[in-house]
């Protein structure tokens, strides 16, 4: 992939996780928001409100969206400081190859953990 | 008539002879330095008294040329538009611009950048050529379109902001402030058609997408262009290009030269130099 759209990318994932890092604020943190956020009452971290968010499907996808944006994010800033070492074209193609095959995986193991939570919620009796 | 106000100053002054030294050495001269004497007249006057090998690239001598930049008490100068007593100490260390090769003592090997500039065909690019060599009219410009070129036309391609850059400083490929400010000027230029053409390059790893926003290139530009923020345009459009957000707008088109009009004040044109 070309710099311009790896560039363009990273910034899109910085738009998201401004998105959802704001969400995250106000379903778990801000204190005049908490009770419209979680049903159950109480605190955020009460088992009825985490039961309530794993078997919500718009939770699952926004927990795989924000993994995602972060996991790019982070990886396009890592890749920026390994290329400021200065390594060859060879090594720079390695560094490419690694960074999408360790992101891509953990990517593949944190949204199977998001996308399985609903059916996880509905064993446990949620 | 009262004696000039003469210090004596010390030049510290880095030298190097590839092939020769081994390493580049540091030596210091004492010279006289009246009031309003410039860097370049210092080197110019340590030649005379110590130094005749001691090697540096100048022409003008008015801060045009952009061939005397070198690194003068720790930033990027040009010695001919730097005084002496500007500097506030009594000595002054001079070396070749960082971030190039140095061919000997202060002349920094400038090839590799000018070539990346001419990978960014910084002229216009329109597909009439022959307009270009023999011209029937004049390219319609409004004040407002030459506002959004003006300032990058004053770059004098003198190798500061390239000295300067912490990305250049790291990364071979990126191809540095000067000749992406360069390519942003002409790609502002409503007579230009070469988008597409500098695309090719700048979408890619020399393009503007490693600069971190440093600022470093503008601080030390001797002409106060704002390379920083033609890389940060560069970048908007690109990537409203990739969006198919950016407007696309044909080169303007050649236009009559005015007549009819005529101002008494004005002296007349002189003749053509070019085509017919």
């Amino acid at each position: 992939m070309r710099d311009r759209s790896l560039w363009t990318w990273h910034l899109a994932a910085g738009l998201v996780i401004l998105v959802f890092l704001g969400l995250h604020m106000v379903i778990m943190h801000l204190e005049w928001t908490i009770p419209v956020s979680n049903p159950a009452g109480g605190e955020p971290e009460d088992w009825a409100n985490v039961v309530w968010r794993m078997r919500s499907i718009f939770f699952a996808v926004t927990y795989a969206v924000l993994l995602g944006a972060a996991l790019y994010h982070g990886f396009y800033g890592l890749r920026n400081v390994l290329f400021e070492l200065n390594p060859g074209p060879g090594l720079r193609a390695t560094i490419n190859a690694g960074l999408w095959i360790v992101g891509l995986g953990l990517f593949g193991f944190g949204a199977y953990v998001a996308l399985m939570a609903p059916r996880v919620a509905a064993a446990m009796g949620g | 008539m009262p004696e000039p106000d003469v210090k004596q100053v010390r030049f510290r002054v880095r030298r190097f002879e590839p092939g020769k030294d081994v390493a580049p050495r540091w030596e210091e001269y004492a010279i006289p330095a009246p009031p309003g004497m410039t860097v370049l007249d210092g080197l110019w006057k340590v030649k005379e008294l110590h130094a005749p090998t001691l090697a540096w690239r100048s022409s003008c001598r008015m801060g045009i040329c952009g061939s005397c930049a070198m690194l003068i008490n720790g930033r990027a100068r040009l010695a001919c538009n730097t005084q002496i007593r500007e500097l506030g100490s009594d000595v002054v260390a001079i070396g070749p611009l960082p971030n190039f090769r140095i061919i000997k003592d202060l002349v920094p090997d400038l090839f590799p950048m000018f070539e990346t500039h001419r990978d960014l065909s910084p002229y216009l690019v329109r597909e009439d050529p022959q307009e270009q060599d023999d011209p029937t009219g004049e390219y319609w410009q409004t004040p407002h379109e030459l506002e959004r070129y003006l300032q990058f036309s004053y770059c004098i391609k003198c190798g500061c902001c390239m000295a300067a850059c912490p990305t250049v400083a790291t990364d071979p490929v990126y191809a540095g402030p000067m000749p992406l400010s360069q390519a942003q000027r002409y790609n502002n230029d409503s007579r230009d058609g070469g988008f597409a053409r500098r695309r090719e390059v700048l979408a890619g790893g020399r393009g503007p997408w490693r600069c971190h926003f440093a600022g470093e290139c503008s601080r030390v530009c001797p002409k106060g262009v704002d390379p920083a923020k033609a890389i940060q345009l560069m970048k908007q459009d690109l990537v409203f290009d990739l969006l198919r957000f950016r407007v696309r707008r044909a080169p303007a088109k050649v236009v009559d030269k005015p007549s009819g009009t005529k101002r008494p004040d004005v002296p007349a044109a002189p003749p053509r130099t070019a085509g017919r």
